[in-house]
């Protein structure tokens, strides 16, 4: 049967993708961003994982003002890096786990979690970004190691799903990853924040006290972060901070005591705090 | 816009919480701004941004401050950060910069502040902790 083996939390600021693709991340600036990815790219090669179920906004890009779903789940064969306004990553092109990804659309909207349904989509930095600083560099002629199922959540446009909703929403895809009759290591991650502001006169917020709080309940009390409001998301970490409700996603889908295997948290990339944590299941 | 106590994020200083109110009022910007993600449109544009802007129908307001890259304007007149920031790329201004300039602080300033750890919270969370000042 197919399993849920662990959780990733990660950031996704495309300036660490354009770090990567240009060569710079032994800079001052960038060492200590990446030096606290190193235990995780040697971790994700020894528990290289068959499938990622990947939990991220996309930026703008794939989805215009016209449409604006709150979830929706890539189901196409695969998808293309998107070029979001200077030029696409050069990376490789992402596969999906179609079969898999059709089986939990299908469980999700029977469990009552009204999925959108994208059968062509591209995907900006908040997929591609994550695989990079885990996988590290891999080339565009190359393939990316897992097979890795999107899911893009609406935080553009207020207001973003709840983290309540996301939390439980995590629950079901385990549900549906649980009940696939094939033998798979699937890993899920939940990507974005931690504090941030990009826009207006307030932009360059970080909040870290907040921030550690935050990836101490990921690990030890999921349902109180689960609980945390809109509001305190949006004047405490940062307008763009509510991209954390998507790491509940991700800890829903895990069992409620885990083991932190790892954490790193570092200011700044861009205008941002980079989090990261990984959380076992156990076995 | 007033406060109003149901969207109790327009007590948030130095902010725009991108609502379907602000989403509707800034639509046409905004699908304007995507167009530019694509490299023939980025092309079209700058050959001649007010032929390119004809297809169109935002406010002459909105228009003016896209003309006039008004970074802040743009987010007053319903714009999001996601969809400006595609005509920041265009004109080679990265989000770290452009931050630099709707804060005013310059992009050097705000690098820095960057560096230093970011803006605090304390003394950011409400906008009569801005009015004190």
């Amino acid at each position: 049967m197919a399993r849920i083996t662990a959780g990733v939390g990660c950031s996704h600021v495309p300036a660490i993708g354009v770090a990567m693709d240009t060569g710079i991340t032994d800079q001052p600036y960038w060492k200590p961003v990446f030096d606290g990815f190193k235990k995780s790219r040697e971790w994700m090669k020894e528990q290289n994982p068959d499938v990622i179920f990947l939990v991220y906004n996309d930026h703008c890009t794939a989805f215009d003002a016209s449409c604006i779903p709150t979830f929706a789940l890539g189901c196409a064969a695969e998808f293309q890096p998107a070029d979001e306004g200077w030029g696409p990553r050069p990376v490789p092109v992402v596969r999906n786990h179609q079969k898999l990804a059709s089986h939990i659309a299908q469980s999700l909207v029977l469990d009552e979690f009204d999925m959108t349904i994208m059968n062509e989509m591209e995907v900006d930095h908040g997929l591609t970004v994550p695989l990079s600083v885990m996988y590290g560099e891999v080339p565009q002629d190359g393939e990316w190691p897992a097979l890795v199922i999107p899911l893009a959540v609406n935080v553009v446009q207020y207001p973003a799903p709840t983290g309540n909703r996301c939390y439980n929403l995590g629950k079901a895809i385990r549900r549906a990853i649980d009940a696939y009759d094939e033998d798979l290591n699937v890993m899920i991650f939940g990507t974005g924040g931690m504090s941030h502001q990009l826009q207006y006169k307030r932009a360059g917020l970080i909040n870290p006290e907040w921030d550690n709080r935050f990836l101490d309940m990921m690990a030890n009390d999921p349902v109180a972060a689960s609980q945390i409001q809109h509001i305190e998301y949006l004047r405490e970490t940062g307008s763009e901070g509510i991209e954390m409700v998507m790491w509940l996603v991700m800890r829903g889908a895990l069992d409620e005591q885990v083991t932190e295997v790892h954490r790193h948290y570092h200011v700044p990339a861009s205008n941002t705090a980079v989090g990261h944590i990984i959380l076992e299941n156990h076995a | 816009m007033t406060d109003r106590p149901e969207k109790p994020y327009e007590d948030i200083p130095g902010t725009f919480v991108f609502d379907a109110d602000r989403s509707r009022e800034g639509y046409h910007l905004n699908q304007f701004c995507i167009s530019l993600r694509l490299q023939k449109n980025r092309d079209a544009f700058n050959a001649d941004e007010e032929i390119y802007l004809d297809k169109y129908p935002m406010s002459a307001e909105q228009r003016a401050a896209v003309l006039t890259r008004d970074w802040n304007r743009l987010l007053e007149l319903g714009g999001n950060i996601y969809y400006t920031s595609k005509l920041a790329a265009n004109d080679g201004i990265n989000f770290q910069n452009l931050a630099g300039l709707m804060t005013g602080m310059g992009v050097e300033a705000y690098r820095d502040m960057m560096l230093h750890g970011g803006r605090p919270i304390e003394g950011n969370r409400t906008k009569s902790e801005w009015e004190k000042d």
